[in-house]
């Protein structure tokens, strides 16, 4: 009895990180080719949903732009709708604080919160996803609430890792960047500070690593290191959706597109949408923000990847419809 | 009273086993003979006396130093603390130097220290190889099991020291570590097209799995016939006991085939030493002669040609 016992504790510390079945899995290539798409049904993200749509406004009447002073960005809207949206807002970004989140409470116009500056540029940013990528968000479209989520700061946001990655200075100790269980590389030991490279526009640097070409000579690089970068932002990616890589790839060869999901395709449109979300809109703020906002390590702006949106799903908050309700979100 | 079979838990303790004499008088090997209750439950119960000589004394030294090298690298990547070094140790390692070094020595703390414990793990395993053919040859023994230990020093020598040398740059060695050089595993077939379609890696697989088989095979048939004196196994490939009799006519039942006595253990050693060498000669391709298994694969009529599940997909980089 008491082995039993034991057996069944040490079982359980085994079998910790297993998810328990059953678990569901979906076809989605050829037969025989382990083409398959796993998911968890009880996955708790599944159960997240936009909060429900404020009843609609009138869209006659004045424009917000020339009742209200300091009217940079949805200044067209009848003020009724601009309220709306203004109420909308403050329920996805700062339930709690309220409009004095972003706003002087004795001065709705003056621009003194960067938190106001900063959300004006969100909101060109939200309208630049929804107007721009619609090869990514189409059909769903997204507002400030698929990152934020009611917190004033989306909870997955990146920084740079600075020199501390690559492990101790002093005589020996050098990690490159790698080797511990990271975060947001699904634990794995892979290079966890990928980000700038593949999702800036800073450096282009492409994760293809596999050559063209069947037969050598091969130019050097990209060699051995560069796909270890490129596996880590791929694990990013497959942890951010919550999905294996047979969700986008066939695993004979992960670069052949013929043989790649139609989510691969929708995958590359959303790697050139967050590389302009982070050059454009994200690291150019980083002036506007108080240091406690800044990257704890290099002092960078707080940037975008898969992850801020998805947040362990294939589509965030499983696709629902997050723009018909809000158009003026969707505007160039 | 029934045959007993010499197969069973009884440790029966006589005078030790000496050894050989030496040429020069006395014996070889040195130490007293002890005699081990668990040992003996595994394997022999005698303890030594043991043979260290020269070579096995630098190889255990060489050994120890890239040992150290490694453990300390690695324990000062968490800062020197011993809990984290522990709780992290499956994630930590020791790594080759950046590729833009290439060929080049670097300073110590960014690969310097990985190209030393290279040379003292090389030294090490050379000089263990050494010890082990001149062992075998002052018994009077074959070599086989250098010849054996030489198939996987192989693969370990296209791995950290020629491939990298071929490809001009330390950075292609596999990390000292234990998920660190299975990443490094996979990121090797992702980058060079998928290690699966590569034919020695088929070979080496083969091989590997058919060990495994092979000894499960010769285990079991010795002792299952352990009753009627299979344990006498080198007695019996030269005059067939009952034992033998008995073990081939049940391959011969199930299979139709039956290796001999002898020939078993020449399939085992060959599978075994095929399993490293073909998987080196694998590795040594990669990258040098073929860059895409996968596009070599396709070429070849390596890989089967499947249906388009979804029809016009392509590459949305290349679109105009």
């Amino acid at each position: 009895m008491t082995r039993r016992l034991i057996l069944l504790v040490c079982a359980s510390f085994v079998m910790v990180a297993c998810e328990r079945p059953p678990i569901e899995t979906s076809q989605n290539g050829y037969r025989g080719t382990a083409m398959v798409d796993v998911s968890n049904p009880r996955d708790p993200m599944v159960a997240m949903e936009y909060p429900a749509a404020l009843p609609a406004a009138p869209s006659s009447g004045p424009k917000a732009g020339e009742v209200y002073e300091n009217v940079q960005v949805l200044g067209d809207l009848s003020v009724a709708e601009f309220t709306r949206v203004m109420t909308a807002i403050t329920a996805w970004v700062s339930p709690e604080q309220g409009c004095n989140y972003c706003h002087n409470g004795a001065e709705f116009a003056s621009d003194d919160m960067y938190t106001k500056v900063v959300s004006r540029r969100m909101i060109e940013m939200t309208q630049h996803i929804n107007s721009e990528y619609e090869s990514h968000v189409g059909g769903a479209g997204v507002n400030c609430y698929t990152c934020h989520r009611g917190k004033n700061v989306p909870e997955y946001i990146w920084f740079e890792q600075g020199d501390s990655a690559n492990g101790n200075k002093y005589f020996m100790g050098w990690r490159n960047g790698q080797n511990r269980p990271g975060a947001d590389v699904a634990l794995t030991s892979l290079p966890s500070d990928v980000f700038v490279q593949y999702l800036t526009a800073n450096d282009n640097n492409s994760a293809r690593v596999a050559s063209d070409t069947a037969h050598s000579p091969s130019p050097k690089e990209p060699g051995i290191t560069a796909a270890e970068h490129s596996f880590a932002i791929m694990a990013n990616w497959s942890q951010s959706l919550g999905v294996n890589c047979t969700y986008c790839h066939n695993s004979a060869s992960f670069q052949s597109w013929e043989q790649s999901t139609p989510a691969r395709t929708k995958a590359h449109h959303g790697l050139n949408m967050v590389r302009s979300l982070n050059s454009d809109y994200l690291i150019p703020l980083e002036s506007a923000y108080p240091a406690n906002r800044l990257g704890p390590e290099i002092g960078d702006a707080p940037k975008a990847y898969c992850l801020t949106c998805h947040q362990g799903q294939k589509k965030p908050l499983g696709g629902a419809d997050a723009i018909t309700a809000y158009p003026s979100l969707a505007k160039n | 009273m029934a045959y007993q079979n010499i197969f069973n838990r009884v440790q029966v303790h006589g005078a030790p086993e000496p050894g050989v004499p030496h040429p020069k008088g006395g014996i070889w090997g040195r130490g007293k003979a002890r005699f081990s209750r668990l040992f003996g439950r595994v394997g022999d119960a005698q303890v030594g006396p043991g043979y260290l000589g020269t070579t096995g004394l630098l190889s255990l030294l060489f050994g120890i130093a890239a040992f150290e090298i490694i453990g300390f690298n690695m324990w000062a990547s968490v800062g020197w603390d011993p809990v984290e070094f522990i709780r992290l140790l499956p994630w930590l390692a020791l790594e080759p130097p950046a590729p833009e070094w290439g060929l080049r020595i670097p300073p110590l703390n960014e690969g310097g220290w990985f190209i030393l414990a290279g040379l003292c793990l090389l030294i090490s395993v050379l000089l263990w190889w050494v010890r082990m053919y001149r062992r075998a040859t002052e018994l009077g023994m074959g070599t086989h099991v250098a010849w054996a230990f030489a198939s996987a020093i192989w693969l370990f020598l296209v791995l950290g020291l020629i491939r990298p040398i071929m490809m001009g740059s330390w950075s292609e060695a596999v990390p000292y570590g234990i998920f660190p050089h299975l990443d490094w595993t996979t990121a090797f077939s992702l980058r060079y097209g998928n290690l699966m379609y590569n034919p020695f890696h088929m070979l080496s697989i083969t091989f590997l799995y058919g060990s495994v088989l092979l000894f499960a095979m010769h285990g079991a048939t010795i002792l299952a016939s352990g009753n009627y004196g299979s344990h006498r196994e080198i007695e019996q490939i030269v005059d067939r006991g009952t034992a033998a009799e008995r073990g081939a006519i049940f391959w011969r039942w199930t299979m139709g085939f039956n290796a001999t006595f002898e020939s078993i253990h020449r399939w085992a050693w060959w599978f075994a030493v095929l399993t490293t060498l073909t998987g080196g000669i694998g590795i040594l391709l990669t990258g040098t002669v073929v860059d895409n298994w996968y596009l070599w694969g396709l070429e070849h009529g390596l890989v089967p040609p499947y249906p388009e599940v979804f029809p016009g997909m392509a590459d949305p980089a290349a679109a105009p």
